[in-house]
């Protein structure tokens, strides 16, 4: 009996020869994530008694959810996660011109195949997409890997979800997740190790692949995974932190479910409020006004986000009654961006260009809402209340739909664009 | 170890946004605080008239959405006994049990259980008793026990770490 590659990762962070689905394993991670909350995490950290962490290479710790610090609370947080890296000797620090941690990780070549990555943060999820084993954990726990070096997990089952068809034009991978999270639900993976397969994740980008792989935190799995392939070693030349070797599921493994898509027919999806699963199709919610847009976050807010957003602008305006955010998901975006013109263009269109950062995600800074509006984002949350304000509506789509509704200032098919 | 408290029930999906707000992360970082702001965005009434020893029930994937503790820690500090779903996201099961909150999966929690009335949880022996009858749930594994014992992950740690040094002494 083959083993799948939760099985394969988690005995070889265990220091195991194997170990099986629902056995509880003492792991060392090879990299840990944390961002603003660092601060919080170092705390409880020196509550534990322990003076130094385990090791100082392994952390990486980008600061992201409010940058610039809007206020003297979240300079002060700041300030104390810079005094915690400098006392630890913390070699991966990231301060805020750098951007998303997710996409900061990506980049810096942290993310690798068959390395165990543990970060506070639920949408940690992402590096999977090259081919890490990669989970969010809380913040207690991450303060007790910075003491102890180790952490215990539970080794999941695994879902197979087979992607197959030709993606029509103007559908992509945040369609192809929210069609699969609305027919899965918000907990059809609850616990799993989700592995994204077929021809339709073979000839996907890894930028999109990474929005499969962090939207599947929002049907409950505890990973998600694509096998590598040259695309992946490919985006990773040049980055790689060390030397890696594939690790991937074998043919005969054991896999607790089998799902396929065909996503031929696949039209473009939007979320509605209040949940990530309650999805239809764009048609269905069309002509809802909006009154901002937002194109970013760890979901999507690479070059190829971007340019997308910038194609359908091309020659046209935002709505005079939206406000179009666009925020790049690091600096290396931002740059690639500004070099190739696509930020000029969505400047001269009307878009709001604004620091790599979080922003208004999770409604702790920026792009606030006002009772009563609704905004069309293409991050990947859309509960009440999320984006700072209770009575405000958030939908949730891909980086084209979001570009034509700025356009026509109501929910739009990006497909009449084309 | 035996609760007994009123229940506070709930539905499915109920997630950390509504539980804790993410536009307090940074700003609200006193626990006592974080209690006030309880289950703020799904039920404004709680915070203000939950009572220590409270239990919340709920239905599947409770928790869902962040990761942030704060969600278990604000639960906890408002003085709420338990939580008592039918199943658990798996970041709020990890942080509930660290904080030394019980995460309770009861597949019958929706069913068997109502709203505001007054019934008993025994951890150690599995069982809930509600006007409706008694009911077994599976009992934590004994590492989870430990913890919450200990009063949460960090306790434990402390006292693990404690425990090697002295035994190495």
């Amino acid at each position: 009996m083959g083993k799948t590659f939760a099985q394969k990762v988690l005995a070889a962070k265990a220091g195991k020869e194997n170990v099986s689905v629902g056995e509880i394993v003492d792991v060392s991670p090879d990299v840990t994530l944390s961002h603003d909350n660092t601060a919080a995490i170092s705390k409880i950290f020196e509550g534990i008694g322990v003076e130094k962490i385990w090791d100082p290479s392994k952390p990486v710790i980008v600061l992201d959810h409010c940058v610039p610090a809007a206020t003297d609370k979240y300079a002060s947080n700041h300030k104390t996660i810079r005094e915690f890296v400098a006392k630890q000797g913390i070699e991966n620090f990231h301060d805020i011109n750098a951007g998303v941690c997710h996409q900061v990780l990506a980049e810096r070549g942290h993310a690798l195949p068959g390395r165990l990555i543990l970060g506070s943060d639920s949408h940690t999820t992402s590096y999977g997409a090259l081919g890490a084993f990669a989970a969010g954990i809380g913040r207690s726990e991450m303060a007790v890997i910075f003491a102890t070096g180790s952490l215990w997990l539970r080794v999941p089952e695994t879902l197979r979800l087979g992607l197959g068809g030709v993606l029509p034009e103007g559908v992509g991978p945040k369609d192809v997740i929210l069609h699969v999270i609305g027919q899965l639900g918000a907990d059809g993976a609850l616990y799993r190790a989700v592995e994204y397969a077929g021809s339709v994740v073979d000839e996907m980008s890894v930028g999109g692949r990474m929005t499969l792989c962090n939207m599947a935190a929002e049907m409950g799995a505890k990973i998600g995974y694509v096998a590598p392939d040259e695309k992946t070693f490919g985006w990773l030349e040049g980055r790689e932190q060390a030397d890696y070797e594939t690790v991937a599921s074998d043919d005969d493994a054991e896999f607790e479910q089998v799902l396929r898509f065909d996503v031929s027919d696949l039209q473009p999806q939007v979320a509605k409020p209040h949940t990530v699963d309650n999805v239809c199709r764009v048609g269905d919610v069309s002509g809802t006004r909006i009154h901002q847009a937002l194109v970013g976050t760890c979901t999507n807010g690479r070059l190829e986000d971007l340019q997308a957003v910038s194609r359908i602008l091309a020659g046209r305006k935002v709505h005079r009654a939206v406000r179009l955010l666009i925020f790049p998901a690091s600096m290396e975006v931002y740059h690639d961006a500004l070099e190739g013109g696509v930020l000029s263009d969505l400047l001269c269109a009307g878009a709001v260009i604004m620091n790599p950062g979080c922003g208004p995600c999770l409604g702790a800074h920026e792009g606030a809402l006002a009772p009563g509006e609704v905004c069309l984002s293409t991050a990947n949350r859309n509960f009440r209340g999320r984006m700072g304000c209770r009575e405000a509506d958030v939908y949730l789509a891909s980086p084209e739909t979001v570009a034509a509704s700025a356009v026509t200032g109501e929910i739009t098919d990006p497909r009449e664009f084309l | 170890m035996e609760l007994k408290g009123r229940v506070w029930k709930y539905g499915n999906d109920v997630n950390t946004d509504v539980i804790f707000p993410g536009k307090y992360t940074y700003t609200v970082t006193d626990p006592k605080e974080m209690a006030e702001h309880a289950l703020e965005d799904l039920d404004p009434d709680f915070a203000q008239n939950v009572r220590p020893g409270d239990l919340v029930v709920a239905g599947r994937n409770f928790g869902c959405g962040s990761s942030r503790e704060q969600a278990a820690t604000c639960l906890r500090q408002a003085g709420v006994g338990a939580v008592i779903a039918e199943s658990f996201s798996r970041i709020f099961f990890r942080n509930a049990i660290n904080q030394g909150l019980p995460a309770i999966q009861f597949k019958g929690a929706l069913e068997k259980i109502e709203s505001e009335e007054e019934i008993t949880v025994d951890l150690s022996r599995g069982v809930i008793t509600s006007r409706a009858g008694t009911f077994d749930f599976p009992p934590f594994a004994k590492f989870v026990q430990g913890i919450l014992a200990d009063g949460g992950l960090v306790e434990h740690t402390r006292k693990t770490l404690n425990d090697k040094s002295a035994g190495a002494r």
